[in-house]
């Protein structure tokens, strides 16, 4: 064997044994935490609301919280992300304000998300008087978000081939008709799993919310959007920062929640792409 | 008429029946509607598409506005010259080099983990791997960026701390070097997939001229791959500096939250992120010193992480550019 061979040999092995060593790290992460919390993770744990004794603790208030902060992010992000995809990929004339609105969305998706929950302090929770509502934090959420949506939105929306937009206008219809009635539809798969994804962003943040003061104790249920919440990585942050053994058992059987709950997020979406992925062309 | 008038109105477009005069008034006014309609939309999409700059307007307006107070009460020469930062403390001191000190730390330790691993994987990816092994490989990194942080700084602080305290016995619950090694974990795949983006970027005419010149595939690809991907690297790197300094949950967790104006990994620090959370979890009140000290915080963080995606999407821009 020459000099060569071996130096190519062992580049292969050393790399292949890095990204190993590296994937090992994210098996041994879900291994160690499934080993703390699966035992802690029945009924009562999903039902309970939190205590100041660990074993009666449990994550009621954290996963509503976390699922109506979802929701409400959805509702403000989706309509927006896609109407600003739309009109960036179908309207937008290619002058100087639309440049900066695209400089601008790659930008804002790199800007700290803890940055996010300053703005939404500022704004949401001060200026316009939302206090520490599920409200303000949708809109803080939906904000995060919203280049994740409006970037996938523009692939789903770019990725209709042009021939479907001159079938329909040789038939007659308007620019919006066009949209509304082929581009849509066949952009509207891509456009689910990218939002699924971002919102599956949005429930693993904890940042922003800590930032706009969602609350770490949270003993009731929210009944509108004005009310105080907690979400589940907030309560897994609180959980973990006590000293005592069983809030950190608690933490870990509240990750494996969150893992779960990413993972079906996650299943839906790519199940969603491989459904309707190139049926249509 | 009255049939055509509910069918027009519902946007739909019918052929005249009647060619009286009260029919082609009728057309040309549901026409008009149409174009008032249109425009409408147009109008309402690009407010949609106009979120995204009051978005930014807001954070610059909010950061600037909040630190241009703080500035009203300590001057710039304590912030940037002071050794120590005690705003939570009775005896106050508002030097912003130990938040600085500790996310530089915890950054550095990162990059030294996500780069290596990410430009010999990226290399391996695009240069040497089968499809067979790319298609699981990658996906199988990507998941790494999809975890939340929150658990990263649960591991940090419950696997990796005990893991290396059996090597380093003197190192402290909270320290710099565990969140770090975890947070370039986490870092690795946006550094992995960005650079062999960029590799995959460069023409395979160069890779040919190697090969013809008798070449040997390693020689190829570090001597003539890479160099001829640097800008995208680059580009990749300084977008992993960026996410690192932005990082907030695992520094949060692990770290400590003990400002110290030191580069030793092993004992508890204060990232810039990490204040934020420390002063946010407490109930400051609105308009005081302590809550404007999180903005001012907030701007430099805000600032360093611009800055550096600026200069990254300039380059990738570059590189496409370059060989497309």
């Amino acid at each position: 064997m020459t000099k060569g061979h071996w130096k190519e040999w062992a580049f292969q092995v050393l790399a292949l044994m890095a990204m190993i060593c590296t994937i090992g790290v994210l098996i041994t992460l879900i291994v160690d935490v499934c080993m703390d919390g699966l035992p802690r993770l029945n009924w009562q744990f999903l039902t309970s609301f939190p205590s100041r004794r660990p074993a009666e603790a449990g994550i009621l208030t954290a996963l509503v919280g976390s699922a109506c902060v979802v929701i409400l992010t959805a509702l403000f992000a989706f309509p927006i992300g896609v109407g600003a995809a739309i009109y960036l990929e179908e309207y937008a004339p290619k002058n100087w304000l639309n440049q900066i609105i695209e400089v601008n969305i790659a930008n804002l998706a790199g800007v700290p998300s803890i940055i996010y929950g300053l703005l939404g302090l500022e704004i949401f929770v001060r200026a316009m008087h939302m206090d520490r509502s599920l409200l303000a934090g949708g809109a803080t959420m939906a904000l995060l978000v919203l280049p994740i949506v409006i970037i996938s939105s523009r692939e789903a929306v770019r990725a209709v081939p042009v021939s479907i937009r001159e079938a329909s206008y040789a038939l007659g219809t308007t620019k919006w008709e066009t949209i509304r009635y082929h581009v849509l539809p066949l952009a509207l798969p891509g456009i689910l799993t990218g939002t699924i994804l971002a919102l599956s962003r949005a429930i693993g943040e904890a940042a922003p919310l800590i930032t706009i003061g969602a609350l770490t104790y949270v003993a009731f249920l929210p009944d509108s959007p004005f009310s105080p919440f907690s979400i589940l990585p907030i309560q897994i942050f609180n959980w973990t920062s006590r000293p005592q053994k069983g809030f950190l058992t608690n933490a870990a059987a509240g990750i494996v929640v969150l893992l779960i709950v990413l993972l079906l997020m996650n299943a839906v979406a790519i199940w969603l792409r491989n459904r309707y992925q190139k049926k249509y062309y | 008429m009255a049939n055509i008038d509910t069918l027009t109105n519902k946007g739909l477009t019918v052929a005249p029946t009647g060619r009286t005069a009260a029919g082609m008034h009728d057309i040309t006014r549901s026409r008009k509607g149409k174009r008032i309609r249109e425009k409408f939309i147009q109008f309402i999409l690009f407010l949609c598409g106009i979120v995204s700059i009051f978005t930014t307007l807001g954070i610059i307006y909010v950061l600037i506005f909040e630190t241009v107070s703080f500035f009203r009460e300590v001057s710039p020469i304590q912030f940037f010259f002071d050794t120590q930062w005690t705003p939570l403390f009775a005896e106050k001191h508002f030097g912003i080099w130990p938040l600085v000190c500790g996310t530089f730390l915890t950054s550095v330790i990162a990059m030294l983990v996500a780069m290596p691993i990410g430009i010999l994987s990226a290399v391996y990816l695009s240069e040497y791997a089968p499809d067979r092994v790319r298609k699981s490989l990658k996906p199988s990194l990507e998941v790494l960026a999809g975890i939340p942080t929150v658990v990263y700084g649960y591991f940090a602080l419950l696997f990796v701390t005990p893991l290396l305290k059996g090597l380093i016995p003197t190192m402290s619950g909270f320290n710099a070097l565990s969140p770090g090694i975890v947070m370039g974990i986490m870092i690795l795949p946006i550094v992995s997939s960005l650079s062999e983006d960029a590799m995959y970027a460069v023409p395979q005419s160069l890779r040919e001229g190697a090969y013809a010149l008798g070449a040997r595939k390693i020689h190829v690809s570090f001597l003539v791959v890479v160099p001829a991907a640097l800008s995208g690297i680059t580009a990749s790197f300084l977008l992993g500096v960026s996410r690192a300094i932005g990082e907030t949950m695992i520094v949060a967790i692990a770290a400590g939250q003990q400002p110290r104006f030191t580069l030793n990994p092993i004992v508890p620090i204060e990232t810039m992120t990490a204040y934020i959370v420390q002063v946010s979890l407490g109930d400051t009140p609105h308009g005081t010193l302590e809550y404007h000290t999180i903005f001012v915080v907030g701007m430099m963080l805000f600032v360093s992480t611009f800055a550096l995606n600026i200069i990254s999407h300039w380059l990738r821009k570059r590189y496409r550019e370059a060989y497309i």
